[in-house]
């Protein structure tokens, strides 16, 4: 375990959630959830918890991202606050 | 109300964060939960079930009931999208678009006016069609079908290396969606429909209970795979083995059936008529 690389990550994941969350956009919001999932994939991977990485990589990286652009595209790209 | 709402989190954030250092740190030996529960899980599940990977032998056998909920819960998800979204009225759209293969000519054919369905000559078209892109049009051909393997290798495998029914299943419907994505719905929808992917969902989870419920008829405890035994040339360690592979199985299909079926409903705004 480098500790340098699980910092980068770890600011990665805080980064990622914060303009998840702040972002006016919502399909920019939708693709910053899916790098946020991808973050918190490789920081249980490296925690050694495979299984739990394996599932975040598919769950919400893959087909949660997927679901979030279907929706910003049948709905709209505006948020209001 | 933004600032009470600030407050509040920094409180609780803070609070958590300075709780944070009394856990036990990673991987010791001395913790609560590596002095009590695991190590019984990590010594005993190899002989009980046969399974080299702790952590499927946890999920569907020791804690069989909470991969049944689990499974439950994403059928639950998919019915509620289905509910809440899908329109079963079949009026007839107001416009539809088709597309004149040799010419590339678009047609626009108001409600009521003749539908060149069944010629070869034209091809239905979204609403919000964009001329496709050969590159990403014959990638996602290549790529579908090693995805799919890839999805039944994790199905089978879960036994030895990381992944199981879960996984396996999310993967597997990606692929379907990666298909209805870079084709387009209606195509996808003629393969799998959604009536198939609705029997298919609760398949999975009756193969799940139907399981359990098998176990109890042959004269055990629900999902106690041991007692499968009983079917002659299994001895009850490796029926335990083959138990969580039934029920992996059960997992993969009831997991890729309802990620089709909520992406369906969402990507037509449930009118499973023109996709994303």
């Amino acid at each position: 375990m480098i500790w340098q690389l699980d910092l980068i990550i770890l600011l990665m994941v805080v980064i990622c959630g914060i303009s998840a969350i702040s972002i006016r956009d919502l399909l920019g919001s939708a693709i910053m959830f899916g790098a946020y999932s991808f973050m918190m994939c490789l920081l249980w991977s490296i925690m050694g918890a495979v299984d739990v990485s394996f599932t975040e990589a598919s769950v919400g990286a893959g087909v949660s991202t997927v679901f979030f652009v279907a929706a910003v595209f049948r709905t709209t790209r505006r948020t209001r606050d | 109300m933004k600032r009470l709402g600030l407050i509040a989190i920094m409180v609780f954030g803070g609070l958590l964060f300075s709780i944070s250092f009394e856990l036990p740190d990673l991987g010791d030996a001395r913790s609560p939960a590596s002095t009590h529960v695991s190590p019984y899980y990590i010594e005993q599940a190899i002989h009980d079930t046969s399974v080299p990977n702790v952590v499927t032998a946890i999920l569907a056998d020791y804690r069989g009931y909470d991969t049944l909920f689990e499974t439950a819960v994403i059928f639950s998800a998919g019915l509620a999208c289905f509910f809440l979204l899908r329109i079963t009225d079949r009026k007839a759209p107001k416009a539809r678009f088709y597309r004149h293969l040799a010419t590339g000519l678009t047609l626009r054919v108001e409600k009521g006016g003749r539908l060149p369905e069944d010629t070869k000559e034209f091809e239905r078209i979204d609403s919000a069609w964009v001329p496709s892109d050969v590159i990403i049009n014959m990638t996602c051909r290549l790529v579908v079908p090693f995805i799919q393997l890839f999805a039944l290798y994790v199905i089978a495998h879960g036994h030895h290396s990381p992944g199981g029914g879960f996984q396996g299943g999310v993967i597997f419907g990606a692929a379907i969606i990666l298909y209805a994505i870079s084709n387009n719905l209606r195509r996808t929808l003629r393969r799998t429909s959604e009536r198939t992917s609705a029997l298919l969902g609760s398949g999975g989870v009756i193969i799940y209970l139907g399981t359990g419920l098998l176990c109890i008829l042959l004269g055990a405890g629900f999902l106690n795979y041991s007692s499968l035994s009983l079917v002659p040339g299994l001895d009850p360690v490796s029926a335990r083995s083959y138990g969580i592979l039934i029920v992996e199985i059960g997992v993969g299909i009831a997991v890729t059936a309802v990620m089709v079926w909520i992406y369906y409903n969402l990507a037509s705004a449930g009118k499973l008529d023109e996709g994303l």
